[in-house]
């Protein structure tokens, strides 16, 4: 069924062919209209779930991990503060390895207060341990957010389906909602491995020692680094994982292809911008447009952000001269979130192309294509840059509050 | 009115396995006993960072024959929110949902998704047991901690203010049922957690429980200086249903009779040496005023 | 229990007994029950049981006599003290010690 609506709505519609059956709600702008959505379907008996309006966003994390351990199939979202509100949480829902799906439609933290788009929330929770994906437009947030627990309940691990705060949350575009019979054979109901059950009593989650020692039967159980380990080893097979259910989805309904990056005019492609989110596909109007003045640009889009799909990475941009990291996240202090990992990812390559780090977008400044293209023409044609430390594009005022 | 346990018709079977870490005599070890007797086999319970954390176990070995979900620790009551929404959605019916928190995760950092959880009217048992400061990390004072209260963190002039009333915030959501209970009576305790499984929505027990490390006194005197809290007035049994106040047991038999001086309960403890004689004699006056309330309350009822 | 997928990859632990070891070695004075004055013991009757209601690690039985789990028994005494015919004396745990020597 084709629509034209808003990408909360596209996220609600996913979590309502998913059959989640435990809804943590709580209001975040600009997150809120994705549960206002769900609770029209609970409300009005479209869904066969337990909404739980809470009253906060630790709470909301709370539940999930609680109903997914007792055996249901749960769904919350979130945004900047609420997300690390949650924080606590998170980190442990990925170490109790429960199957939950969270949207975070990215917005800026606060100090000071924004409720516009950046994606340093998601990018502050990038080393607890779930899986990432980003969605660039309403269609993938619905397709991201229905794989999504498919995925969740195959690894055992959570997953965090990132979409771009009013720029997908609150805009609208046509999507197609797939059929709920269809999604029902592509996913079917949640059958834990283990749930809590009187009949099978089992502690979980208690003090872990530092070192290993035997269970009841005498058998050695691991330790805390084992358990750990294991998240992080099961991350990383996780990377197949993600590009296998693409592929049955891909199959069940005709979308997908491009599970890790994906890829514009990359081919042949002597400069090559990466992005996070929507901002990959404004950047392909970019390429566009340099293409026409006969720079060979393209733009690769990171889809799967953790685990991070460093041979996927590789593959795009070891043979490029150059890559431009456009981002709206930074490790303060050092540089760029997402160039640092594209670095890191490049180290391996005898020849790699130059990275260069712009950021833009914080706390919703605007992005103009024209200033997007001017940095990345100007990067291409520059033949030694003075520093290495990040750009920062769309800043109006320096320090003396004079303009820039 | 069912028939009041007693020792003999209690249930033998033990559903905590004996060799766990609670301290040489914990009144948590007694109160835990005797409350998951009366939660019986099908219960879930959901438990925070506590002493009861500990009691119940390192990994892979757990003292407790229940299943249980360790939470962090501001998020018990959420988490029982969650765990009763799954078992509903999944249609499975018959199964308790009790949450143990010590006060600190009740009454301070646990307040907050408590009150959420009452509000919704989610069906769970919350079981606070209130050693009356954070003992799993070694003494530090707490909302519930009483005024004087010697802790690592009030560690001279002991804490200044007033024991927080867990009970009459709880009561002010209307709940089903609020009750105090004491490790010192745990067939009443029993008796009350059976009662609690029986209603519908959320149901609060607050649980004094001595501790022989934190509250300074030898591990053989738990059960005496839990019912000396109870002789002296100072800690109260009783029941709040549906906004209706009614003492029980030990308390309610004290009524019109002479109380023991709360010197003495204080004497027993290292934890009040902080107290002058003058403040101890302030207490015994509020505590008087106190129960002359009480007892006015049961004039008003029998008239 | 059947080993799922993920058995080694969470902290979930089974019932068991013992998860601090035989906490009897914590013991430095044991409890012992004279028969010739415990009152279930005298009377042959099912009564009293103090020791067996506030004993904080549930070591001690509710039988004719009631009978103390030394494995486990983390001498608090609890039982001495509110035993109402002062039945159970606590001893140095050295003087079995000895014994077992």
């Amino acid at each position: 069924m084709h629509c034209i609506e808003s990408g909360n709505v596209a996220a609600a519609y996913g979590v309502k062919l998913a059959r989640a059956q435990v809804i943590a709600a709580y209001p975040i702008t600009p997150q809120t209209p994705l549960t206002e959505k769900l609770s029209e379907f609970v409300d009005a008996g479209e869904m066969e779930a337990e909404y739980i309006p809470v009253e906060s966003e630790h709470s909301a994390l709370a539940v999930c991990i609680a109903a997914t351990s007792a055996g249901a199939r749960s769904f919350t979202a979130t945004s900047a503060n609420g997300l690390l509100y949650m924080s606590e949480q998170v980190h442990w829902a990925a170490g109790a390895r429960l199957p939950i799906v969270m949207c975070v439609v990215n917005r800026g933290i606060g100090a000071p207060w924004t409720i516009w788009n950046d994606h340093q929330d998601s990018i502050s929770q990038r080393d607890a341990g779930w899986i990432q994906l980003y969605a660039c437009d309403h269609q993938q947030i619905i397709d991201t957010v229905i794989q999504a627990f498919s995925l969740a309940e195959t690894v055992s691990i959570p997953v965090m389906v990132c979409y771009d705060g009013y720029l997908l949350s609150h805009t609208y575009m046509p999507f197609d909602i797939p059929e709920a019979r269809a999604v029902d054979r592509f996913l079917p109901p949640f059958k834990p491995a283990y749930a809590l059950d009187p009949r099978q009593p089992a502690n979980l989650n208690t003090v872990t020692l530092p070192d290993i020692r035997p269970d009841i039967r005498g058998d050695l159980a691991p330790g805390y680094a084992e358990i750990r380990h294991n998240l992080h080893f099961d991350l990383r097979q996780t990377i197949g994982t993600v590009a296998e259910i693409d592929a049955q989805f891909k199959e069940a309904f005709g979308r997908g292809g491009c599970p890790h990056v994906e890829l514009y005019c990359c081919d042949d492609a002597d400069f090559i911008a990466v992005a996070l989110g929507s901002l990959a596909y404004q950047l392909r109007d970019v390429v566009d447009m340099l293409r026409e003045e006969g720079v060979r640009a393209g733009v690769c889009g990171i889809r799967l952000y953790r685990p991070f799909p460093d041979e996927a990475i590789v593959g795009a941009l070891a043979k490029a001269k150059g890559v431009i990291v456009f981002e709206k996240a930074l490790s303060y202090g050092n540089e760029g979130a997402l160039c640092g990992d594209i670095k890191s990812a490049l180290y391996r390559c005898d020849q790699r192309p130059f990275v260069r780090n712009y950021i833009v977008g914080l706390g919703g400044r605007d992005i103009r294509t024209a200033d997007l293209l001017a940095a990345f023409r100007a990067t291409c044609t520059t033949t030694e840059f003075k520093s290495d430390a990040p750009e920062w594009i769309g800043l109006k005022l320096q320090d003396n509050g004079r303009s820039l | 009115m069912s028939a009041k346990t007693t020792i003999l018709n209690v249930p033998e079977e033990e559903l905590v396995h004996p060799g766990h870490r609670a301290c040489s005599g914990c009144g948590l070890s007694i109160l835990y006993r005797f409350g998951l007797k009366a939660l019986g086999r099908d219960t879930i319970l959901v438990v925070p960072p506590s002493c009861l954390t500990v009691l119940q176990g390192l990994y892979p070995i757990a003292a407790t024959q229940l299943p249980c979900l360790n939470v962090t620790f501001a998020s018990t009551a959420a988490a029982a929110t969650g765990t009763i929404a799954a078992l509903k959605v999944q249609g499975k019916e018959g199964i308790t949902v009790a949450a143990w928190a010590g006060d600190g995760g009740t009454s301070d950092i646990g307040i907050q998704a408590l009150s959420g959880a009452c509000e919704r009217g989610d069906n769970f048992i919350f079981i606070c047991y209130d050693n009356e400061a954070y003992m799993n990390t070694g003494v530090q004072r707490s909302g519930t901690t009483p005024q004087g209260v010697i802790t690592t963190t009030t560690p001279i002039h002991g804490k200044r203010q007033e024991k927080k009333d867990m009970p009459a915030i709880m009561a002010a959501h209307h709940l089903g049922y609020v009750a105090t209970g004491s490790a010192a009576y745990p067939l009443d305790v029993y008796d009350k957690i059976k009662k609690a499984k029986a209603i519908k929505g959320p149901k609060y027990l607050h649980l004094h429980t001595p501790c022989p490390p934190g509250w300074g006194y030898d591990t053989r005197y738990t059960v005496k200086v839990g019912r000396l809290a109870v002789e002296t007035g100072l800690f109260d049994l009783y029941e709040i249903e549906h906004d209706v106040f009614r003492l029980t047991g030990a308390s309610k038999k004290l009524v019109g009779k002479e109380r023991k001086p709360v010197a003495a309960y204080f004497e027993a403890q290292t934890r009040f040496r902080a107290l002058t004689r003058a403040r101890i004699a302030e207490i015994q006056q509020e505590v008087d005023a106190k129960w002359a309330g009480y007892e006015m309350g049961e004039k008003a009822t029998h008239a | 229990m059947s080993r799922s997928p993920f058995a080694r990859r969470k902290s979930h632990s089974e019932p068991g007994p013992g998860d601090a070891g035989k906490t009897g070695s914590w013991r430095v004075l044991r409890p012992v029950i004279d028969v010739t004055l415990c009152i279930p013991a005298k009377t042959k009757k099912m009564a009293c049981f103090n020791c067996w209601l506030y004993c904080p690690d549930g070591v001690v039985t509710r039988t004719i006599p009631p009978t103390i789990d030394y494995d486990y028994c983390k001498g608090c005494e609890i039982c001495a003290e509110e035993c109402p015919a002062n039945a159970i004396r606590m001893v140095e745990e050295t003087e079995f010690a000895k014994k077992e020597q």
